[in-house]
């Protein structure tokens, strides 16, 4: 039996949809994992000891268990104490978090290191801690990891397939889909990579210009 | 120098890292249009008593009045520091490091503290950073980034900076010390342009020759302690201690050089 790529194009809409969930997960979950990433910096380095020390554990838990697990978790497992969210918002906020608790090491590191001066003389002009750090040190430790946080959400992307479980009908799910149908898995998953690796390209052009942007205000 | 009530007045400042002192006991009263120079060898502790004038570095004893404020009063920390970012609005600083913000633009720089504490619209804001950049001789650069600067374009920007504040005093923290020997003029000159206009000025330095043709009075710090204070022609031309003629002779020879 040989490769029979003429059933593909009976399902690209199919496939079409698919990948415009995997762009919208992806998507929500960058921003929230952005947003979260410097929520948790600013918690894990200046909170009271008595939020600081739970959030520890919270990050503990999302760096230190599997996505699935987090996934099974936040979609399942809540329903039971009554939170019922619908399997799109539930990937979205376990992709989201998990992975801003890795850009939330980044950002903490990069705070930690933008100079002392910085501080000194926004202090010195009279804005408060909470203004210094949110309009002169955090923006600029945020500048200094857009790459490494870029290397994330790509990462990100891929790790969306995961979402399939709960059921979302993303990229991965709507090839498996399709092959249900035809029994042509080799056409379909080559087709999925295709479109994962353009999605790909696409976010990588879109950080490149985010960098290029940042570059003159260094 | 009319002013019979000092307008910056430390009184009795101490300041130490546990046995270390850095600061024994200094008063200084400074009148309003007075320009004082601090001098003196490295760990003197001038940089720390310049720093403890807007509270940057606490002092442990003493106090420091700022008109009838007193700067470093005591007080619950919630209402000190609401306290200390009114008073430090009245103080403006300069870094040896400029301390520009990289991430905005020159205008962005002098701006953002005005609209966030003075609550200017950003027309008056901009209208205030080229008045204050016009000042400065940098109005041409205001859509820069500090990048894009030279060390003493970059110390011009953060002078205009702290002026837009419209403070009582500013301090100058070895502001030309970093830079580069032909870029030290443009910032003298911007100096002298203040002294002109009776800012009161506070400047911490190693330029004797500028200290001596720009200030009222000249201290000289060592080890903790004022050792000589008086009018330029007398601290530069005829000192009484030996230890501010051992530092400025040993000055001269390593600027000789």
């Amino acid at each position: 039996m040989g490769l029979d790529f003429s059933v593909v194009p009976d399902y690209l809409d199919v496939i079409f949809l698919g990948a415009l969930w995997t762009i919208a997960i992806t998507v929500g979950a960058a921003l929230l994992s952005f947003f979260g990433g410097i929520f948790f910096a600013v918690i894990a380095l200046y909170a009271p000891i008595l939020i600081r020390l739970p959030f520890r554990g919270f990050e503990w838990l999302f760096m230190g268990t599997p996505l699935l697990l987090q996934l099974f978790l936040i979609y399942f497992g809540l329903v039971q104490i009554g939170i019922d969210l619908p399997a799109f918002v539930a990937g979205v906020i376990g992709l989201g978090l998990h992975f801003a608790v890795y850009n939330s090491e980044l950002i903490q590191t990069a705070i930690v290191a933008v100079d002392r001066g910085q501080m000194e003389a926004a202090r010195t002009l009279g804005l408060s801690r909470g203004q210094a750090l949110r309009k002169v040190v955090v923006p600029q430790a945020v500048r200094d990891v857009i790459p490494p946080i870029g290397n994330n959400m790509i990462a990100l992307l891929k790790d969306s397939a995961l979402v399939s479980v709960i059921g979302v009908t993303e990229l991965t799910l709507s090839a498996q889909l399709a092959i249900g149908r035809t029994y042509r898995p080799f056409e379909f998953y080559v087709i999925a990579a295709l479109f994962y690796y353009v999605i790909n390209l696409g976010m990588e052009a879109v950080l490149r210009r985010i960098e290029r942007r940042i570059q003159a205000a260094r | 120098m009319s002013d019979e009530k000092p307008f910056v007045d430390i009184r009795h400042a101490q300041k130490s890292y546990g046995a270390l002192e850095v600061l024994k006991d200094i008063s200084l009263k400074v009148n309003r249009g007075e320009i004082v120079a601090i001098i003196g060898p490295s760990g003197s502790g001038k940089s720390t008593l310049l720093r403890a004038i807007n509270d940057l570095d606490p002092l442990t004893g003493g106090e420091v009045w700022l008109e009838d404020t007193q700067v470093n009063k005591t007080l619950p920390h919630r209402q000190y520091e609401k306290h200390i970012n009114q008073v430090r609005q009245d103080i403006g600083m300069v870094f040896q490091h400029f301390n520009l913000f990289p991430h905005l633009t020159v205008r962005g720089n002098i701006t953002l503290a005005p609209r966030m504490l003075k609550g200017l619209s950003e027309e008056e804001a901009n209208r205030l950073a080229e008045e204050q950049l016009d000042k400065v001789g940098m109005l041409e650069r205001i859509d820069y980034y500090p990048s894009q600067l030279s060390g003493g374009q970059k110390q011009r920007v953060a002078i205009a900076r702290a002026l837009a504040m419209k403070p009582k005093v500013m301090l100058f923290d070895e502001a030309t010390s970093a830079l580069d020997p032909e870029l030290v003029e443009e910032v003298n000159l911007v100096m002298k342009k203040l002294a002109e206009e009776h800012m009161t000025m506070i400047i911490v330095t190693h330029e004797m020759g500028f200290a001596e043709s720009v200030c009222d009075r000249v201290l000289f710090m060592d080890q903790g302690v004022v050792v000589e204070e008086g009018p330029p022609s007398v601290i530069f031309r005829n000192p009484e201690s030996e230890r501010t003629k051992n530092f400025l002779r040993k000055h001269l020879a390593s600027n000789k050089e």
